[in-house]
């Protein structure tokens, strides 16, 4: 008997070890060669070894120095949670009991289609009836300076585990670029070990594949909380160093310090190989439904592969590839129709699940859970009474039952109402009335888990004449603090009283069952801080909003946040975002300030030669005592504004909900009627107030008499001169319905009317609901309300008065200054389309 | 067949907002990103008065006008509740970081 002597290697890390294997030269079977020894490969083995032990002699080449191990299991080695030797699926003994030769640390580096071999590092040369390629995918490196440096590494294999173990060793500072499933997983393992992690992420929400925003908010408050930086929106430019990595710097500049780089931006299928075999190959090796690639004898399988325009970066599609491929190899032929995935985050403590698409759209339904006090937030995306998509988090458990009802397609329309509570409630009981489910609660079960309130307390406070949610609320505190029971709380009204529930409060908008004074209220109470945490802990029935509640959202918080809260562009009014006012055909007016309505020549010319220069074909003049230039394109908008910057003009906020101007008459120093100097005392009120954010726009005018030809008495804030004095008038305004001022009181000196103007205005800000001016909020508060706040608490003015003006140090940058120096250009200019491909 | 064109990548659109685009002898496209980043491209007129939809509020998967605040669905262009119209949509693919438009029918006929 003769020998072909091939090589293999032994268990464990093994650095090309060359035992040698004896084959029988009279073994005639066929020969499968598998290139790549990993999850996929191995995997493809098991299955056709169960499903015919003996039909083909199988010879594994791998790149690693190792047997086959667990792939997704880096992760916990990382994290200090397992060592190797315990994520190894298949030792030497397999390999050995089923005749395979293994040749790992030796990557095969071509294959010769026509001579049906294939050739490794080493020189090895082996001839194959069926190939097998399964070479994975390899890390995606960011294409920029320093990606070389030592220090910098991806997350992929042991042996860059090995790299981060030693790192953590040291101490220090580490950066983890890409906030997705493999860096949060880097970034937690490395935490574990002792570094200070970074974590950059060019997209605004983490793990935004998986996610949506307001689970990856939470994620990231979670991540916060551990220790770790988290930066979205982040951008790298480049990696420096002398040597080795030192930290990285961002596109906006920032520095961050850091002895380890790991990038986990991404992967890439491994296709080179079989690129210069000339297989077919797109994104990734082309395969059919049995595996099989553009050549007949070879195949293909893993996340190196692409079947029917997909490639996948999860486990679960492997599996059922493999499957396939081996039937395929075996002459049964069920054939690959494609994976539907679902993610689970593996952090310890961290609970996230998501599956299917839950991005929604046309047709689709949300429903979504949000339990603020839990920290739980389910959303699943329901079609055609079909569950389609799932993201969980805080509460993963019933993740795999939704993935289920997901990939079986189950009409879930019987137990729409109870699905989001869960496989327990939908499924247990066969109470599917939700109602009715409430009705048999009995009665010390809690409603209100925030108030410990039980459903024996709420039917009582019905019973003593609470009918409404509000008067509920008002009577036993159910569902007045996170709102979570408001449901619950509603089914049991319309238990107890059947017709007679009188329905509350005007809610914000449909997407929340909360009014606007109690979002407010909540959102300073509970220190929230941006809209998808108000989303959240208020429970918002949608994933982001409407055009209601969003710029409400954004007000609330800028006003109980000033130089914190950094404000959300995308949930502004087009005219707020582009710093003008749209008009009809889409082009946009431009209002520059003139202070208390005085102007010059230098600034008059400045506005004529934009008029010629912008071809602009109309100049009016305001109801405010301001020009206004008409027909100017959003594109052309940056460019006027550096011009009537260059002349000392900044924004004039004619397009704000926000103070707008200071309409002054000429006062003393010229009218004979004149008894102070109101044209002064305008422009001293107009640098004050300028560049505030309000509820709802904001007017004042000074008059130097009360024949008041600034027409003071209409407007939100009006002083009117008189020979002791300043009279103060509040809550004037024109409009469709005309109200006259209310008098708030006369004050003796300039610095008075100003402070009480600034306290007025402060109040007015905390206190009005988005979108109400001063006149409506003033009739629904009352002016002596307004008294009693302004005139009669002196302190709580000045307090007011403070806060306005702390305020006011972070609103007096001219947007257009910042934006005719280039900020959010893409707001301004058109899309390049850049190139045309027929397809 | 379709001809494609490449506009630029998912970040050059801000989250919840939109990108002009203008190709000669064309009504001009507003190309919008979702808050969850889907990519749709409508004819950026609002079947209402013609209220160029890229510069609305985008909530969800629709945008709201920016002049009459009519709540346009970012995949059919059709107009949601009681209002009714439609705006021509346009097809999107996004592809390999990519975004690629399809060249508005009338173009291809000329080219
Ligand atoms: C840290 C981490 C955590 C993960 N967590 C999860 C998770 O929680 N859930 C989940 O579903 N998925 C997870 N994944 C993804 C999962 O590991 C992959 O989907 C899976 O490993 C893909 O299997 P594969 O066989 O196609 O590729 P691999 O497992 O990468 O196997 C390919 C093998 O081929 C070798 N190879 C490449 N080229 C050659 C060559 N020319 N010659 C010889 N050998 C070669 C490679 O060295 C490698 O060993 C995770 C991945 C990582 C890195
Ligand atoms: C009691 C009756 C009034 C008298 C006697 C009066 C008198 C005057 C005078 C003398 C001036 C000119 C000041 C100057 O530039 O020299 C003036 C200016 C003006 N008046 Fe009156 N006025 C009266 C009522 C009104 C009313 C009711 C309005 C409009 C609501 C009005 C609107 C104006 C305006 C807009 C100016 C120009 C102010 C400026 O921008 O400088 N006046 N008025
Ligand atoms: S309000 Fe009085 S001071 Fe002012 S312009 Fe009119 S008359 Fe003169
Ligand atoms: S009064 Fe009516 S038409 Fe005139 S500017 Fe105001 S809103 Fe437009
Ligand atoms: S033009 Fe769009 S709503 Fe009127």
């Amino acid at each position: 008997m003769e020998f072909q002597i091939e090589t293999q290697a032994g268990t464990g890390p093994v650095a090309g070890s060359e035992d040698q294997l004896l084959v029988p030269m009279d073994d005639v079977r066929e020969h499968l060669v598998v290139v790549g020894n990993g999850m996929a490969g191995c995997r493809a083995v098991e299955e056709l070894l169960a499903r015919d032990g003996t039909r083909y002699r199988v010879t594994i080449f791998g790149a690693e120095p190792y047997v086959n191990y667990n792939r997704i299991m880096l992760s916990p080695v990382l994290a200090g949670e397992k060592t190797f030797e315990q994520i190894v699926i298949n030792d030497r003994a397999w390999y050995d009991d089923n005749g395979i030769a293994l040749i790992a640390g030796d990557p095969v580096t071509a294959i010769d289609r026509a001579a049906k071999s294939v050739t490794a590092q080493s020189g090895r040369t082996v001839h194959y009836d069926k190939l097998l390629i399964a070479t994975g995918s390899d890390p995606f490196i960011i294409p920029v300076p320093g990606k070389d440096l030592p220090g910098v590494i991806s997350f992929r294999d042991m042996k860059d585990v090995d790299t981060m173990v030693e790192a953590a060793g040291k101490g220090g500072d580490a950066v983890v670029i890409g906030g997705g499933l493999l860096g949060l997983e880097a970034a937690h393992g490395l935490t574990l070990r002792g570094m200070k992690v970074t974590v950059i992420h060019l997209m605004d929400t983490l793990m935004e594949r998986q996610l949506d925003e307001a689970a990856g908010w939470l994620l990231k408050s979670a991540l916060e909380g551990r220790g770790q930086t988290i930066l979205t929106g982040a951008n790298t430019a480049e990696i420096y160093g002398e040597g080795k990595v030192e930290g990285v710097r961002l596109k906006d500049g920032r520095h961050i310090p850091a002895s380890l780089v790991v990038m986990a931006v991404g992967i890439r299928p491994s296709t080179a190989l079989a690129r210069e075999a000339g297989l077919a190959v797109n994104r990734g090796i082309q395969v059919d439904d049995h595996m099989v690639t553009s050549d007949a004898d070879v195949l293909a399988v893993g996340e190196c592969v692409e079947h029917d325009g997909n490639v996948y970066g999860l486990v679960a599609p492997l599996w059922d590839m493999c499957r396939s491929l081996a039937d395929g190899l075996t002459d049964q032929h069920t054939g690959y129709k494609g994976s539907v995935t679902s993610t689970k985050l593996k952090v310890a403590g961290l609970d996230v699940f998501s599956a299917g698409d839950f991005s929604g759209g046309e047709g689709c339904e949300d429903i979504v859970l949000r339990d603020a006090s839990r920290g739980v937030y389910k959303r699943v995306v329901v079609k055609d009474d079909r569950v389609i998509g799932a993201v969980l988090y805080g509460d993963t458990a019933d993740g795999g039952w939704y993935f289920d009802l997901l990939k079986r397609g189950e009409n879930v329309a019987e137990m729409r109402d109870l699905l989001i509570f869960g496989q327990a409630f939908a499924q247990g009981g066969g109470a599917l009335d939700p109602k009715s489910a409430v009705a048999a609660l009995s009665d010390d079960a809690e409603i209100c888990g925030c108030n410990g309130v039980s459903k024996g307390q709420v039917v009582a406070c019905i019973g003593k004449g609470a009918c409404s949610l509000d008067a509920v609320r008002a009577g036993c505190k159910a569902s007045a603090s996170c709102g979570s029971c408001t449901g619950l709380v509603e089914n049991l009204l319309a238990v107890v009283l059947g017709d007679d529930v009188q329905s509350g409060p005007k809610t914000m908008c449909k997407c929340t069952s909360f009014g606007h004074d109690d979002v407010r209220r909540e959102i300073v109470a509970q220190d929230m801080r941006s809209i998808p945490e108000v989303m959240q802990k208020l429970h918002w029935s949608t994933p982001d909003g409407c055009s209601s509640c969003r710029p409400a959202l954004n007000y609330y918080l800028l006003c109980a946040l000033p130089g914190v809260y950094v404000d959300d562009q995308q949930s502004r009014f087009v005219n707020e975002r582009m710093h003008a006012n749209i008009q009809k055909d889409g082009t946009y007016s431009v209002v520059p300030r003139m202070w208390g309505g005085l102007t010059n020549p230098r600034e008059l010319r400045a506005i004529a030669d934009v008029v010629d220069k912008y071809d602009a074909p109309m100049v009016k003049v305001t109801g405010g005592q301001r020009l206004d230039i008409f027909g100017i394109k959003k594109e052309d908008l940056p460019a006027v504004w550096a011009d009537l910057n260059a002349a000392g003009m900044v924004s004039g906020h004619a397009y704000g909900k926000s103070l707008r101007t200071v309409k002054t008459c000429v006062g003393s120093e010229w009218c004979r009627f004149g008894t102070q100097d109101s044209t002064g005392l305008g422009v001293k009120t107009e640098r004050m107030t300028w560049g505030s954010w309000m509820p709802h726009k904001f007017k004042i005018a000074v008059s130097g008499c009360p024949r008041n030809c600034a027409e003071a008495t209409i407007k939100d804030f009006g002083i009117v001169c008189v020979d002791s004095g300043y009279e103060l008038h509040v809550g004037g305004n024109g409009g469709i319905h005309v109200r006259v001022t209310d008098f708030l009181c006369k004050v003796g000196t300039e610095q008075e009317a100003l402070d009480y103007c600034a306290a007025f205005t402060q109040l007015y800000r905390e206190e009005a609901r988005y979108l109400e001016r001063t006149a409506p909020w003033i009739e629904r508060v009352g002016v002596d309300y307004v008294k009693q706040r302004i005139v009669e608490d002196d302190a709580g003015r000045e307090a007011l008065r403070a806060r306005f003006l702390f305020s006011q140090q972070f609103m007096q940058d001219d947007p257009w200054a910042l934006r005719a120096a280039g900020a959010n250009s893409d707001l301004h200019q058109h899309l390049d389309p850049i190139s045309i491909a027929a397809e | 067949m379709t001809d494609w064109i490449d506009i630029g990548t998912l970040a050059d659109i801000p989250q919840r907002g939109a990108r002009t685009v203008r190709i000669s002898g064309e009504k001009e496209i507003a190309v919008f990103r979702t808050g969850d980043d889907r990519v749709f491209a409508l004819v950026n007129e609002c079947p209402h008065k013609k209220g160029p939809l890229s510069q609305g509020i985008v909530h969800g998967h629709s945008v709201a006008c920016p002049l009459h605040n009519w709540n346009i669905a970012l995949r059919t262009g059709e107009a949601q509740g009681a209002d009714e119209g439609c705006t021509p949509t346009i097809a999107v693919r996004h592809e390999s970081g990519r975004i690629w438009i399809a060249r508005p029918a009338a173009m291809q006929a000329a080219a």
